[in-house]
């Protein structure tokens, strides 16, 4: 508790502000990510960036307020995001033995 | 036999549907005897109902064509006088033509096509003349028109011989426009296009309603004007001499310039009601007699003086048809079709010595080397000139004694226009076939009589000239068998007008002897120019008096045309195009499919299947989301 409160402290220093921009920014390079490589592991990974942005504003935000409902939020969103890499992965180890490949433009079967 | 006159304008038509179809695989033997042999049946035909004819006027109903509402019209053919009178005409000098076109064209590469195009021009004019109703007539006068426009430019590689046939089409449209108003407004006044019903409701028609029927005279006479190549549209006919000379012969004796004479007389009721519109007929041709008859003189083409010679023969005949004397115009049609079938003919003849030489100041002395076709021009000249007894003489003397009851006027601007006649005719004579030999030596040496099938034509239509006028002697009881014949057809025209006063005995015979006087004058004086002094026309313009500078470019009226119609539409155009097509259709059509191209282009991703794409649409959207919610 003592921890939580040293902690909670910790991150209260920082302006709420940093906390924002920084997630922002991270955010925004997932996206990128997602966007433009072609690279579906690290695609799967870029999600995972964003994902991790959000988690990170989300303990900001209730560090910042006091509030520890919002860490429930990112206890779920890390058990989803594991949960989805690991349908997601398998779903791509299967494509690419039959594809030898990665790659999404390649991958443009979404159109059937 | 009057059953079976439905036949005589389908034999043209089979034969041009063999020789079309079949084209280079028959032998010319073969293509010579059906086009000829088609025409000659009809011709037999022809003949075989005039004998059976007895003056009835009989409707031969193939089927129903067009039936729409109220409007009814037959697939009908009516035999009358009138109408056989002209079958005769086309199937029996168009069978002489096309024998002569066997020898003439004889080595054509194209030899099939010309028969082809020759029985086809054949069927309409048949189909002109035989139909009951102002429809059928129409189909036939633009099946003529087409005709004219295939012959007169056969030689197609040839740009002046197509811009020629180019010229007689579209000059025939603009006639064709005031046939067609006529017949709306035919349609429109009586309900009926039938020949029957509209002549009967017309002669019904009281007098203060005839402000409609001059309307519709004037209409058709637009349309006569076209066809038969009276001022103003009398331009593409001396062009149309671009055709091979049976097609000139065709064209200028048995069919199509006859039609708007047809048209005419057949319309002979409403124009018998319809004085200004008949004023105007009988006007607008002696004007085009005179003025073709003047440019005759300075013509140095031989077909171009025989072209002009028509042109000014249709005058005649145009005042004729106004003044009243409806038989005197068939009249002249018949005997105009024997002597200038047989003029042409002649000229053909006369070209083909020459090997291709149709400039009569290069010509002369052909008397010895073409003895029959110096023989055949003759006569038919001297009939042209109208001097008796030969055809010419009768018909135009017809002609011109009416016009003398109508105005007096008329009838000496007539003596007129024949002694020009007499006198350009002569001087085409004189050029070609008296005195020396004045072209190269090679031509002289070519110089030779043309073969049987050419001649034997010449001498039957020589024949008809001479005798023709036989048909109607003036002055004599039960001598004008053509006004007998004829009659039944014309009756309704002539009740209404005044019957021609029968003039007296004495009159009439000084007015021929003046007319006779006339031309016999006219051909002495082209005698004493052209022979005594041996004068010849000048070789360029340069040497020209003024006046016959003027006479010798035609009036200046072809290129007062250009200047008038066809430069400011020209010019017109090319704005147009310029500023309206290029810039507003162009743009607005090319900006249509620029903009499907783009959008389709920016849609294209959403179909694609590319993972990039939809996610970046995705991104897109909830940015866009955002936004929206933000503000």
């Amino acid at each position: 508790m003592l921890l939580l409160e040293a902690g909670k402290s910790a991150i209260q220093v920082i302006p709420m502000n940093w906390y924002i921009t920084l997630c922002a920014v991270l955010f925004g390079l997932g996206v990128l990510g997602v966007m433009f490589r072609r690279n579906a592991i690290i695609i799967l990974m870029s999600i995972e960036f964003m994902l991790n942005a959000v988690n990170l504003l989300l303990v900001a935000f209730s560090a910042q307020r006091s509030d520890p409902n919002a860490q429930v939020f990112v206890f779920f969103i890390m058990a989803v995001a594991a949960a989805e890499v690991a349908v997601g992965l398998a779903i791509l180890m299967m494509v690419y033995r039959n594809t030898k490949t990665t790659d999404i433009d390649f991958l443009n079967k979404l159109k059937w | 036999m009057i059953k079976l006159a439905g036949l005589i304008p389908l034999l043209p038509l089979i034969g041009f549907a063999i020789i079309g179809l079949g084209g280079k695989k028959l032998s010319k033997t073969i293509v010579s005897s059906i086009g000829c042999g088609s025409v000659l049946l009809a011709f037999a035909l022809a003949l075989g109902i005039f004998f059976q004819l007895h003056g009835h006027a009989q409707d031969v109903r193939v089927m129903d064509w067009i039936v729409t509402g109220n409007m009814h019209v037959d697939l009908a053919f009516l035999i009358d006088p009138l109408s056989v009178q002209f079958l005769l005409i086309i199937t029996g000098v168009g069978f002489l033509i096309h024998v002569y076109s066997t020898g003439y064209m004889k080595d054509d590469e194209n030899y099939d096509r010309f028969f082809a195009y020759m029985n086809l021009f054949v069927f309409f004019m048949l189909l002109l003349v035989m139909g009951n109703n102002y429809v059928m007539m129409f189909v036939g006068w633009e099946g003529v028109g087409l005709c004219s426009y295939l012959l007169i430019g056969f030689w197609f590689k040839n740009t002046a011989y197509n811009n020629a046939a180019r010229k007689a089409f579209i000059v025939n449209r603009i006639g064709d426009l005031g046939f067609l108003l006529g017949m709306i407004l035919i349609y429109v006044t009586f309900g009926h296009l039938d020949f029957n019903h509209v002549f009967g409701r017309a002669s019904e028609m009281s007098h203060d309603e005839s402000a409609v029927l001059n309307t519709i005279g004037i209409l058709l006479f637009i349309g006569a004007c076209g066809k038969s190549a009276q001022i103003p549209l009398y331009t593409w006919l001396p062009d149309a001499m671009a055709g091979p000379t049976p097609v000139s012969a065709l064209i200028h004796a048995a069919t199509m310039v006859t039609a708007g004479i047809y048209m005419i007389a057949r319309s002979g009721v409403i124009f018998a009601q319809a004085e200004i519109a008949s004023e105007v007929v009988a006007i607008v041709g002696l004007l085009t007699a005179l003025f073709a008859a003047t440019i005759g003189l300075f013509q140095n083409d031989i077909k171009k003086v025989l072209a002009y010679s028509t042109v000014s023969q249709l005058g005649y005949m145009f005042l004729g048809l106004g003044v009243g004397a409806y038989t005197g115009a068939v009249f002249h049609v018949t005997t105009h079709a024997f002597f200038k079938a047989c003029l042409f003919l002649c000229a053909g003849s006369v070209i083909h010595a020459m090997g291709g030489e149709q400039d009569i100041r290069r010509m002369d002395g052909l008397k010895k080397a073409l003895p029959i076709t110096h023989l055949t021009f003759l006569i038919a000249t001297i009939a042209i000139a109208g001097i008796p007894p030969f055809s010419g003489f009768f018909s135009k003397d017809e002609i011109l004694s009416h016009a003398y009851d109508h105005n007096k006027l008329y009838w000496m601007l007539g003596v007129i226009g024949s002694m020009l006649t007499a006198f350009y005719m002569f001087r085409l004579y004189f050029l070609t076939f008296g005195g020396k030999f004045r072209g190269t030596h090679d031509q002289e040496h070519h110089l030779h009589e043309s073969p049987k099938s050419m001649t034997v034509p010449l001498m039957v239509l020589a024949a008809l000239s001479l005798v023709g006028g036989f048909i109607g002697i003036p002055l004599m009881k039960n001598g004008h068998l053509l006004d007998k014949f004829l009659r039944p057809s014309l009756d309704g025209a002539y009740s209404k007008l005044l019957e021609p006063n029968i003039i007296h005995l004495q009159h009439e015979l000084t007015l021929m002897g003046i007319a006779v006087a006339a031309a016999a004058a006219a051909i002495y004086f082209a005698y004493s120019i052209f022979v005594k002094s041996g004068f010849l026309p000048q070789e360029t313009e340069a040497e020209m008096s003024k006046p016959q500078r003027v006479i010798y470019n035609k009036y200046y009226v072809d290129e007062f045309y250009d200047s008038i119609i066809r430069k400011p539409l020209d010019w017109s155009s090319d704005k147009l195009y310029r500023f309206f097509e290029l810039r507003v259709v162009d743009s607005f059509v090319n900006g249509i499919g620029t903009a499907v191209k783009w959008s389709a282009n920016s849609v294209r991703y959403l179909q694609a299947g590319n993972v990039g794409s939809y996610i970046f649409a995705m991104v897109i959207a909830v940015i866009a989301i955002l936004l929206i919610k933000l503000f």
